[in-house]
C-alpha cells in the first residue's frame, strides 16, 4: 500500500493556559477529569489514524466530542498540542507559515457548516477567491471558477450575492470554492447540518456523485450517524475527544466496539446499510438454488428476491464467480433479530 | 429576621443609607466654609493653608478633613501646565532648517513637530476650502507671493454653489435614493439662498479634512487592537475616559500645543473622533464569524490578505457605522471648536449668541441642523447600502452618476458665467450668494423673541423664580451640605453592594480623584444639575417611550425623532432655550432635559422592543391585561436595557451641563470656559475635563456592573 495521505500519530489538542506542560506530565495518559480540574479542556485525546488516497473518512460525534477540533488540527487552523500529523509525508506541525500557506493554496480545500461565504463578493468571485489569493490572473481564475459553477449546478446564478441564495445553494458555492484550486485533500466540516432534511438528502446524493467523479481524499465531519453510514468508506466515532471506534460502516453496525457506539447502531435500519458480503457465509453449501446475487448489493435491494426463495442463494463477485451463499433465514435474522437480545 | 433573610440586599442598602445620613448629621458645616475654596483662583489670603508638592505650592481653605478633603492633587494642573510649557519651549532643542530664512535655527523638538503638523493641517484645510470657495493660499504654498504678484490669473476660482448643491444631490441619490437626493438639494439651496454659504463650506471643509484622517487612524488602531491584546489593553482606559470626557475640555490643551485656529481644531477633533472609530472597528472585526476567517485561512490568505480581503470587507457595515460616528463627532466638534477660533457656522453661531442676536443664531443653528441631518443620513445610507453587481451593465449605466456630475459641472460653470454677465452690481448670485445678501429671517425671529418676552415675560419669570427658589436652590444646598466623607462612603458602599470589592475600589479611586482636586464643590454643583436633568429626562423619557411603544407607528415615529435630534450638535440646543428663557440656570437645565431625554426615550422603546415575541404571546395566552403584561413581563425584562439608557442619559446630561457654562453656570464647565481664555489654562482645563469624565465613569461603572449582573441573572444575551 502506498503512503497514506493523512497520517495522525497520537494527536492531542488541549485548551488552557498550561496545556503543554500538563500534557508532558501526563505522559501519554490523559484523563479529561484531572485536566478539567486544573483548568484545561481536552479537545482531542490521543487520535491516531491514517487516511489513504481516494478514501472518505467520516468522523462522527455529538457536539463537544472534539470532531471539529480534530479537523482543525489536521488543517492546522489550530495547532495540535501534542503528537504528529503528516500530510503526504510532510510533517504538518513543522511547516513554517509560508509552507503552510503554500500547502493550503494547493493541496487543501475546506467546506464549512455555516457556508462562510464572503458577503461582499458574488458567487463567481467567491469561488474565484482562493485562486486570486494564489495570484492567478483574473481572467483565468474567472474561467476556472465558471467551470466550478457548472460542476455544482449553479449556472445562471454566478452573479448573485450569497444573501440572494438559499442555504443549499450557498453550500454549493462553498463546495465549489473549496474545489477551485483542485485540492487533493478535501475537508468538510458538517457541510449539510445547517440544511433542511430534504435539501440535505439532495446534497448528499450530489456529493456522492461529485466524489465518484473526483476521487478526493476526504475527511468529513458530521453529527448525523445516518449521514456517516451513507457516505463513508470508514467511520471514526468520537466521544469526549477519544476515537471510540474506527471501522467500515458494516463492521460498526455489526460489531460495535463499545456501549456508546452500540447505542448509535441500535436504531439503524441494517438492510439499508449492510451489503450482502457483510452477512453472507463464506463457504458455499451444497443446497444452492438458481438465484444469484452480487456481493456488492445493499440488502434492501435484493431482500425481497431472496426471501421468496426456499433454498440458499448464491453470492457472486463482479466476475460472476460464486464466492459465498446466503439463506433467507439469515436475511430475516439480520434485519429483525439480534438487537434487543444483545443488550 | 424572616424579612432580613428574604431581602438581604434591601437591608444592606438601608444600612448604607443610615450610615450616610448619620455621617451627614454628625459632621457640621464649618463656620468658615465658603462655597469657593479659592485655590483655583490663585488668590493669596492669610486664612489659607498651603502645602508644597513637587515644588508646586498649593493654597487652599482648610476644613475638617471629614467635611472637605484637602486638595492634595492641587499641584496636578500646575504640574501639567509646567510640563507642557517645558515640552514646548525647552525640551530637546535641535537644529532645524528654516526654509524662509535659508538657515539653521535651534528649536525645541516638540515645538517643531507641532508647528509642522499645524502647517500640514492648515494646508489641507486651505486646499479643500479653496476648492469650495476659491482663493490663492494653496498656490502660494507651492510657489511664492512674488510669483502670484507676477501672475494675477493664478487663483483657484472655487466651485459655484450650484455645482456643490447638485453634486451633493447626486451623491445622496447614489447612496440613499430619491428622497435623500431631494433633501440634499433643498437644504443646500436653502443654505445658499439664505446667505450661509461661506460659513457652511468652511465647516464642511473642516469635516472633509478631520473625518478621513480620523477614519484612517481609527481603523488602523482598531485593527492593531484586534490583532494584539496588549494594544487593546493599553487603549481601553483612554477609550473609556474619552467616551465621557466633555468635548469642550479637550480643546484647552490644544490651545497650548497647536495654537488658535482651524488646524488646532482639526487635530483635537481627531483625538475625540478616533475612539468611537476604534470601538466600532473592533466590534465589527470581532463580529466576523470564525468560520469566515477559517475559510480565508484555508484559501491560503496570508495575514495581510486576510485582513484586507476577508475581515474588513466582512465587517464593512460596522466600520461604516464607525464612519458615521466619526462624521457626526467631527461635525459637533466643528461647531464647538469655534471657541478656539475655528471658522464656519459654529463661529457665526457663537458670535450671534454672544451678541444675544437670537435671530442670527437661529439661522446658523438651522443650517447646522440641516447639514447634520444630511451628513448623518448619507453616511448611514452608505453603511446600509449593499454592494451590487454591475459587471453586466454597459459603460453608460455603470458611470451614469459620474457622467451626470460632469454635465452638472459644465452647466454650473455656464450658469456662473451668464450670472457674471447678468448681475451688474458686483454680486454673482449664481456663483455664490454673499453672506449679507441672502434672504435673512433674523429680523423676523428677533421680533418673535421680543414678542414672546413681551407677552409671556410675567409667566416665564414666575416659572423661573419658582424653579430656582423652590427647587434648584434647595437641591443645590443639599448637595453641597454633604460632607466629603459621607459622599465617599455612599458611593463606595454602592459600588461594593453592586459589584463587590473590585467595583468599590474603581469607584473609590474615581471619587477620590475628584475629592482631592481643588474643585470638589464645583463637581457637586455639576452633579446636582446633571441629577436634576437626568431625573426629569428619565421621567419624561420612560413615560413617552412606554406610551409610544404601544403603537407601531408612534414607536417608529418616535425613534425617527430621536435619530434626528441626536444628530444636532449639543451647542445648537442652547439657541431655543435662550430664546424662550433668557440667560438663566433654567435655560441650561431645560437644554439638559431636552438633550438627555433623547437617549432615555430611545432606550425605553428599544428595551421594550427587545422583549421576545414568544414571551409576549405566552403572556397573552395566560390571559394578562395590557397593564399586567407591561408591569409583570415587559418592564422587568426591558429594565436592564433601560438602565443602559439611564447611563447614556447621564453622559448626555453632563455634556450639556458643561456646555451650559456658556450661558453662565457656576460649575466645572464654567472653569473650563475660563481656562479656555487663560494662557496658563491647559492644566486646569484638562484636570477639570478628567473630573467631569470621572463623574460620568462612576455612574457608568455602577450601572454597567448592575446591568451585566442583571442580564446574566435573567439569561438575556
Amino acid at each position: 500500500m502506498s503512503e497514506p495521505v493523512i497520517k495522525c500519530q497520537s494527536v492531542y489538542k488541549i485548551f488552557g493556559a498550561n496545556a503543554e506542560r500538563m500534557l508532558k506530565e501526563a505522559n501519554g495518559n490523559v484523563d479529561a477529569k484531572t485536566f478539567q480540574d486544573n483548568g484545561c479542556i481536552v479537545g482531542v485525546n490521543n487520535a491516531s489514524f491514517e487516511v489513504s488516497k481516494g478514501e472518505m473518512l467520516v468522523v462522527m460525534g455529538l457536539s463537544g466530542s472534539g470532531k471539529s477540533t480534530l479537523l482543525r488540527c489536521i488543517s492546522r487552523l489550530t495547532d495540535a498540542t501534542g503528537g504528529k500529523i503528516f500530510i503526504e509525508g510532510q510533517d504538518l506541525l513543522n511547516l513554517n507559515n509560508k509552507e503552510l500557506i503554500d500547502l493550503r493554496r494547493n493541496k487543501m480545500g475546506m467546506v464549512f457548516q455555516s457556508f462562510a461565504l464572503l458577503p461582499h463578493k458574488t458567487v463567481l468571485e467567491n469561488i474565484a477567491f482562493p485562486l486570486q489569493i494564489k495570484g492567478i490572473k483574473t481572467e483565468d481564475s474567472i474561467n476556472k471558477a465558471m467551470d466550478m459553477v457548472k460542476l455544482v449546478g449553479l449556472d445562471g446564478r454566478e452573479n448573485y450575492f450569497p444573501r440572494e441564495l438559499s442555504g443549499g445553494q450557498q453550500q454549493r458555492v462553498g463546495i465549489a470554492r473549496s474545489l477551485a484550486v483542485e485540492p487533493d485533500i478535501w475537508f468538510l466540516d458538517e457541510p449539510f447540518s445547517a440544511l433542511d432534511p430534504l435539501i440535505r438528502k439532495e446534497m448528499q446524493d450530489e456529493f456522492l456523485r461529485l466524489q465518484e467523479k473526483l476521487q478526493k481524499t476526504i475527511m468529513f465531519i458530521t453529527h448525523d450517524f445516518d449521514e456517516a453510514l451513507k457516505l463513508a468508506d470508514r467511520i471514526a466515532i468520537m466521544k469526549d475527544g477519544i476515537i471510540e471506534q474506527l471501522d467500515t460502516p458494516a463492521n460498526i453496525v455489526l460489531k460495535p466496539a463499545t456501549e456508546y457506539v452500540r447505542k448509535f447502531t441500535e436504531e439503524v435500519p441494517r438492510e439499508k446499510v449492510l451489503l450482502i458480503q457483510d452477512v453472507m457465509d463464506e463457504k458455499t453449501s451444497s443446497d444452492i438454488g438458481d438465484l444469484k446475487v452480487s456481493k456488492d448489493e445493499i440488502i434492501e435491494n435484493v431482500a425481497e428476491k431472496i426471501l421468496t426463495q426456499e433454498k440458499t442463494v448464491a453470492v457472486t463477485d463482479s466476475k460472476n464467480n460464486v464466492v459465498g451463499s446466503i439463506n433467507p433465514a439469515k436475511i430475516i435474522n439480520t434485519v429483525f433479530g439480534g438487537r434487543k437480545n444483545n443488550n | 429576621m424572616e424579612i432580613l433573610k428574604k431581602y438581604p440586599k434591601l437591608f444592606q442598602w438601608l444600612f448604607l443609607l443610615v450610615v450616610f445620613f448619620a455621617l451627614c448629621f454628625a459632621i457640621d458645616v464649618p463656620e468658615t466654609y465658603k462655597f469657593i475654596r479659592g485655590q483655583a483662583e490663585f488668590i493669596k489670603d492669610p486664612n489659607q493653608s498651603a502645602f508644597v508638592f513637587l515644588g508646586k505650592e498649593v493654597r487652599y481653605y482648610a476644613f475638617d478633613v471629614f467635611w472637605r478633603l484637602p486638595p492634595l492633587l492641587g499641584w496636578l494642573p500646575i504640574w501639567i501646565n509646567d510640563s507642557l510649557f517645558f515640552l514646548m519651549n525647552d525640551w530637546m532643542p535641535m537644529e532645524f532648517w528654516n526654509e524662509d530664512t535659508q538657515e539653521y535655527k535651534t528649536r525645541p523638538l516638540v515645538l517643531q513637530i507641532t508647528r509642522n503638523l499645524t502647517a500640514f493641517m492648515t494646508f489641507l484645510i486651505e486646499l479643500i476650502r479653496e476648492i469650495l470657495l476659491g482663493g490663492l493660499e494653496t498656490i502660494v504654498a507651492f510657489t511664492s507671493w512674488d510669483w502670484i504678484d507676477a501672475n494675477p490669473w493664478a487663483e483657484l476660482p472655487g466651485l459655484p454653489w450650484t455645482i456643490v448643491a447638485a453634486g451633493s444631490a447626486i451623491l445622496a441619490y447614489k447612496l440613499g435614493g430619491k428622497g435623500l437626493a431631494i433633501y440634499a438639494l433643498l437644504s443646500m439651496t436653502y443654505i445658499s439662498i439664505f446667505g450661509q454659504w461661506k460659513p457652511s463650506m468652511q465647516t464642511l471643509s473642516f469635516i472633509l479634512v478631520a473625518a478621513p484622517l480620523s477614519f484612517i487612524f481609527g481603523l488602523g488602531l482598531g485593527v492593531a487592537a484586534f490583532k494584539s491584546k496588549r494594544v487593546e489593553k493599553a487603549l481601553y482606559p483612554i477609550l473609556l475616559v474619552m467616551q465621557t470626557m466633555p468635548q469642550y475640555a479637550v480643546l484647552v490643551p490644544a490651545l497650548v500645543l497647536f495654537g488658535v485656529g482651524d488646524h488646532a481644531a482639526v487635530i483635537i477633533t481627531m483625538i475625540v473622533a478616533v475612539p468611537p472609530m476604534i470601538l466600532l472597528t473592533l466590534l465589527g472585526l470581532r463580529a466576523v464569524p470564525p468560520e469566515v476567517i477559517e475559510a480565508g485561512r484555508m484559501s491560503g490568505c496570508n495575514n495581510w490578505q486576510l485582513m484586507s480581503k476577508v475581515l474588513i470587507p466582512t465587517a464593512r457595515r460596522d466600520i461604516l457605522i464607525g464612519v458615521n460616528q466619526v462624521i457626526m463627532v467631527c461635525f459637533s466638534m466643528a461647531v464647538i471648536s469655534a471657541f478656539i477660533g475655528a471658522k464656519g457656522l459654529g463661529f457665526n453661531l457663537l458670535l450671534a449668541l454672544n451678541q444675544l442676536n437670537i435671530g442670527l443664531a437661529l439661522e446658523a443653528g438651522l443650517c447646522i441642523s440641516l447639514i447634520a441631518i444630511l451628513l448623518d443620513k448619507m453616511s448611514l445610507a452608505w453603511a446600509n447600502k449593499q454592494v451590487d453587481y454591475f459587471g453586466n451593465l454597459n459603460f453608460f449605466q455603470r458611470n451614469k452618476n459620474s457622467l451626470f456630475f460632469g454635465v452638472v459641472v459644465i452647466a454650473g460653470i455656464l450658469l456662473a458665467y451668464f450670472g457674471s454677465i447678468n448681475f451688474k452690481d458686483g454680486y454673482n448670485y449664481l456663483f455664490e450668494v454673499p453672506h449679507n445678501k441672502g434672504i435673512s429671517t433674523a429680523g423676523f425671529w428677533n421680533k418673535g423673541v421680543d414678542w414672546i418676552f413681551d407677552t409671556f415675560f410675567v409667566y416665564i419669570k414666575a416659572f423661573n423664580t419658582w424653579l430656582i427658589v423652590d427647587v434648584l436652590q434647595p437641591m443645590r444646598a443639599l448637595y453641597l451640605r454633604m460632607p466629603a466623607i459621607a459622599t465617599l462612603v455612599l458611593v463606595v458602599g454602592a459600588g461594593y453592594l453592586i459589584g463587590g470589592i473590585r467595583s468599590a475600589l474603581v469607584v473609590c479611586g474615581l471619587t477620590l480623584f475628584i475629592a482631592l482636586s481643588p474643585w470638589w464643590d464645583r463637581a457637586l454643583v455639576t452633579t446636582y444639575m446633571a441629577t436634576f436633568g437626568v431625573l426629569v429626562s428619565c421621567a419624561i423619557g420612560f413615560t413617552v417611550g412606554t406610551l409610544c411603544f404601544q403603537n407601531k407607528h408612534s414607536r417608529n415615529f418616535m425613534l425617527n425623532v430621536c435619530d434626528i435630534f441626536q444628530t444636532f450638535p449639543s451647542f445648537v440646543y442652547l439657541i431655543p432655550v435662550m430664546m424662550l428663557f433668557g440667560i438663566t440656570d433654567t435655560s441650561v437645565l431645560i437644554a439638559v432635559i431636552v438633550y438627555a431625554t433623547i437617549p432615555a426615550t430611545r432606550y425605553t422603546i428599544e428595551g421594550l422592543r427587545s422583549v421576545p415575541a414568544g414571551l409576549h404571546d405566552a403572556a397573552t395566552m395566560s390571559g394578562v391585561t395590557k397593564f399586567q403584561r407591561l408591569f409583570k413581563i415587559e418592564f422587568p425584562l426591558a429594565f436592564p436595557h433601560m438602565m443602559l439608557g439611564l447611563n447614556q442619559t447621564i453622559v448626555f446630561a453632563l455634556f450639556m451641563v458643561i456646555i451650559g457654562a456658556f450661558i453662565g453656570t457656576e460649575d466645572l464647565g464654567q472653569y473650563i470656559l475660563k481656562a479656555l481664555s487663560d494662557k496658563n489654562g491647559a492644566g486646569i482645563g484638562l484636570t477639570l475635563g478628567i473630573c467631569v469624565a470621572f463623574i460620568g465613569l462612576i455612574f457608568d461603572n455602577l450601572i454597567r456592573t448592575w446591568v451585566d449582573k442583571r442580564k446574566k441573572h435573567l439569561g438575556i444575551d
